[in-house]
């Protein structure tokens, strides 16, 4: 019998193998299309913007958009084009970071409390139901104000905001493959906890866990964006879509330009991080649909 | 044909691959159904039995497709049909028996109500009609007092009651064809004697024709008027039970006969060597040619087509079956039995212990009080030497994991002490044990699906315990496990492997080179074939005795199986609800006198051959609690002898050939009865 001897793979193939799977599909590859147009766009964005995003100009008061000005002016004269071109860089930034504090702080309580059980997973898991009832959006507007809005503050509030859903999907996750054998054949053996969490557990949790955090990611942009949107976000003059909305947001009726822009950006970036995440999951195995987001 | 319920003509049903190829799960199928007949399918997994019987109710399941062929039902073919006209046979003219009942009935539906759902759907009764013939179903798959059982929710039945009323179900459209999954595979060896003996009843009385679809020939022996082999999505061998199974004309067959070990002939079957292959990786010559003993060239260029021997009866696919049909094997040649490698030294011994589930309750714990009495495992003494293999032998929930677990560590003893090399007691918790007695007791689980990470190579698994017991690192590592996977029969090209990537016969193989690793003394196998295929089983078993006779260990071997116990085992005893009834070397434990219990369980074991027939002697029930005094097997003795088994724990009595046996009536006595 001839034998078939697979070659390991390298984990950059792996990588290649997860992204090619999830272009092979057309909304993933739409999604996919759609977040390295936001990521490049706000990589390099300041090195073309026709405009200066902040020169005010009041002859240049809502104008609709023509050849010199693609989208149109604000209310004070300011190039939408620029603004919206700009709008996603500090959302992107802070966004991406807060997720992966989300990821990490619940990623790790949740597989601890999985483990762990009884009465510490308990406690800790009724102090996490108890946040999620807390209206987030209350509580960032206490600490921001509390606090200021630096990114430095922003980042971390918003990962642990966005962290608890995770403690959730990650406890659950574990509790799946903490009955299985090769956890009990590995605690007979004398594993230690960390170990076990490690070897153990980490490999098949780790894709739910990232499959949560890019939804995170998600809903911590709509979340970063209403704060904005509420004047807790970015502070003016920085472009920032949810800012831009806001305060666009009463001349809609004779200058919906003004606020499209912003819109279509903030929603097509959702949109394609959306679908990325719902195409990840995919071609890792997981189907999200059949798990709730908490 | 005329008499034929079901006609399948040139059937084959596949799938496209990712790379387009069209492969075949079935390939042309053509068989017939009688009027009347049972009709057993066998084959081990992936043998596309499941798919046949699916597709003999019109189904293929998603992602497969028929490519040709057609499978008809009454000259209607049931894969081109309307799924509204499929509707109208499926439950009223084909019914099928599902492997789990506990999962196909709904929890949260009365049993009645469920049954008379089916009775709307297939039949035009009135309400008042429905009811009575509900109880009349009931009645007739012999669950006591169907009013009462009406009115109960699926949870509130036994394993066997639910299966029992799964056939009820599928009884209540009067169905002319009767297609069963494995009905009987995950219970009890008692119930499924029982569950056997019924539907052999209700194939007589109904004249129903019956497709038994199973892995287990002694299930298929026992209710089977015909049997047809299936082997790699083939029929290799088609014809009457007796002489498919009393002398098989087809070399997958025979080997597969001669793997299952036999309470009859003590020792260890032959295994087969190989595996099945996988679908679509056979382009030409027998699919059988790799593991076959007798093949020849020729097998390997041509495939055999399925020829029919008249005088024989059979269809048999092999171009060698008159050699094989005069070829006669003599018994000592089918085994090999069992060297002794037990040694005068103490390894293990467990001495009053006592387990419990029991959470203890708070004001319990207040006050101090000890609250379960009456604990899951209790008064377990065993006494295990060097080299011995003892084996627990039980239905389910008699203990034995429980035991094990115990033993590992895992569960803490409620009493009592398991001592470790004649006089070192083991701490009752995993975390007071020294690394030294962690190493020297190793487990070997049921399912390897579930014992070895998905997501570790075979490298990484067989090196846990090289690098936590012995520091290993590096090159001398690596070494190491190349070492041990040797030692399991496993190359070198398997270290880049992921479990998924194995059969499940290479999975256990993995397991036990894990278990090897460590260079344990002591190595708990926790019913460690039962998830495996027959021909795997015997190789897996041959393994562990090969290991053992290589590195002196001992085992304590957990199984549900007699026969596989008769085969392994130096020593059995045989728990019931967590109380040992019968301790003794193999031999005598497997002749008279014996324990009713162990009676019990040798009469249910059911042997490949339709005559053997099993014999019931107790009531299948399921006891949820071990009784609180007197003898454990109380509930359910067909000996019982009066007030005495309910107050008294029975005494220990030596039988003749030293088994020792725990019951009320002497053991001449009970030589007596058992005759």
């Amino acid at each position: 019998m001839e034998l078939q001897v697979e070659k390991p793979k390298s984990n950059l193939f792996k990588i290649y193998e997860i992204i090619s799977t999830m272009a092979s599909r057309p909304s993933g590859l739409i999604g996919l299309t759609i977040l390295l147009f936001h990521v490049v766009l706000a990589v390099t964005s300041p090195l073309y913007a026709p405009h200066d995003f902040k020169a005010i100009d009041p002859s240049l008061m809502l104008l609709p958009p023509s050849s010199e000005y693609w989208f149109g002016t604000d209310s004070l004269g300011r190039d939408v084009f620029t603004r919206t071109i700009l709008g996603g860089r500090t959302a992107l930034t802070v966004t991406f970071f807060g997720s992966i504090i989300a990821l990490l702080w619940g990623g790790a309580l949740g597989i601890f409390c999985g483990l762990v059980g009884g009465r510490i997973d308990d406690v800790v898991m009724r102090i996490i139901d108890a946040f999620l009832s807390i209206p987030w959006i209350l509580a960032m507007l206490l600490i921001v104000s509390l606090l200021g809005t630096s990114t430095i503050v922003l980042i971390p509030a918003l990962g642990f905001f966005y962290g608890k859903g995770i403690v959730r999907v990650a406890r659950a996750a574990t509790h799946d493959v903490i009955a299985k054998d090769f956890i009990v054949s590995a605690r007979a053996r004398g594993h230690g906890n960390l170990s076990i969490i490690w070897n153990e557990i980490l490999p098949n949790v780790r894709d739910a866990i990232m499959v949560e955090g890019a939804m995170r990611w998600s809903w911590m942009l709509l979340g970063f964006s209403s704060l904005s949107f509420l004047g807790f976000g970015v502070s003016p003059p920085t472009p920032d879509w949810g800012l831009m909305i806001s305060n666009a947001r009463g001349l809609m009726s004779f200058a919906y330009w003004a606020v499209l822009a912003p819109i279509v950006g903030l929603s097509s970036l959702i949109i394609g991080i959306n679908l990325t995440a719902d195409a990840f999951a995919k071609a890792l195995g997981i189907d999200r649909s059949t798990k709730a987001p908490v | 044909m005329e008499n034929a319920v079901q006609q399948i003509n040139n059937l084959s049903i596949g799938f496209t691959s990712k790379k387009g190829e069209q492969i075949s799960i079935l390939k042309n199928i053509t068989t017939n159904i009688k009027k009347g007949e049972t009709v057993g399918i066998v084959g081990e997994s992936g043998s596309g039995k499941s798919t046949l019987a699916l597709a003999m109710m019109g189904y293929v399941k998603q992602g497969l497709y028929t490519i040709s062929g057609e499978c008809l039902f009454h000259s209607n073919d049931l894969l081109r049909m309307k799924d509204k006209d499929l509707e109208d046979i499926r439950g009223r003219k084909i019914a099928m028996i599902p492997q789990n009942a506990g999962q196909s009935l709904t929890p949260n539906l009365k049993i009645g109500y469920q049954i008379d759902e089916a009775l709307k759907l297939h039949t035009d009764l009135k309400i008042q009609d429905r009811n009575k013939k509900t109880s009349e179903l009931l009645n007739k798959v012999r669950l006591p007092s169907p009013e009462i059982m009406a009115q109960r929710y699926p949870h509130e039945l036994s394993g066997g009651q639910q299966q029992r009323v799964a056939v009820a179900m599928a009884l209540a459209g009067n169905p002319e064809l009767l297609l069963l999954d494995e009905p009987t595979t995950g219970l009890d060896v008692t119930t499924q004697a029982h569950v056997l003996e019924l539907l052999n009843f209700i194939a007589k009385d109904t004249g129903t024709s019956m497709v038994y679809v199973s892995h287990d020939l002694g299930a298929i022996a026992q209710v089977s008027d015909r049997v047809i082999v299936m082997y790699s999505g083939q029929i290799v061998l088609d014809g009457p039970v007796r002489r498919i199974l009393k002398n098989p004309i087809h070399p997958y067959t025979s080997g597969l006969l001669k793997s299952i070990p036999k309470l009859t002939l003590p020792g260890l079957p032959k295994s087969m060597s190989g595996s099945q292959p996988q679908p679509g990786t056979i382009t030409k010559g027998c699919s059988f040619y790799d593991r076959c003993e007798l093949a020849e060239i020729n097998c390997s260029n041509n495939s055999p087509e399925l020829e029919y021997v008249k005088n024989l009866n059979t269809s048999v696919r092999c171009f060698k079956h008159k050699e094989l049909h005069e070829k006669i094997d003599k018994d000592e040649n089918l085994v090999t039995s069992i060297e002794n490698t037990i040694l005068d030294k103490e390894m293990l011994g467990l001495s009053k212990v006592s387990i419990s589930y029991a959470k203890k309750k708070f004001i319990d714990q207040l006050l101090n009080k000890e609250s379960d009495d009456n604990p899951t495992v209790k008064d377990i003494n065993l006494n295990i030497s060097k080299g011995e293999t003892l084996a627990l032998v039980g239905e389910s929930g008699s203990g034995k994991s429980t035991i094990l677990k115990s033993i590992a560590g895992l569960l803490k003893a409620k009493e009592g002490n398991i001592k470790y090399e004649n006089n070192k007691i083991l701490p009752n918790e995993l975390k007071l044990r020294d690394p030294n007695s962690l190493r020297a007791i190793q487990l070997i689980f049921q399912n390897p699906d579930e014992s070895l990470n998905p997501n570790h190579t075979v490298e990484q698994i067989v090196s846990q315990p090289l690098k936590l017991y012995f520091g290993l690192q590096g090159e001398k590592l690596k070494d190491e496990i190349i070492k041990v996977l040797k030692k399991v029969r496993l190359g070198e090209f398997y270290l880049t492997r992921y479990p998924r990537q194995l059969s499940g016969g290479e999975k256990q193989r993995v397991a036990v080179a894990r278990a090897f690793a460590a260079k344990p003394d002591v190595i708990l196998c926790d019913e460690v074939t039962s998830a495996l295929d027959v021909s795997v089983q015997a190789a897996v078993l041959n393994l562990l005795q090969e290991l053992k006779k290589d590195f002196g260990t001992t085992y304590i071997f957990v199984s549900h199986d007699l026969a596989v116990v008769r085969a392994i085992s130096d020593r059995v005893a045989v728990l019931y609800q967590g109380r040992l009834c019968e301790i003794g070397p193999s031999k005598n434990v497997y002749n008279f006198p014996s324990h009713p219990y162990t009676e019990v369980l040798l009469g249910a074991v059911l042997e490949p051959d339709p005559d053997i027939k099993p014999k019931l002697v107790a009531e299948d029930i399921v006891e949820e609690k071990p009784p609180e005094k007197g003898c454990s097997f109380q509930g359910r003795c067909p000996r019982k002898v009066g007030e005495i088994c309910n107050s008294e724990v029975p005494p220990w009595q030596i039988g003749e050939n030293g088994n020792a046996i725990r019951c009320h009536i002497n053991v001449d006595e009970l030589r007596n009865l058992q005759k």
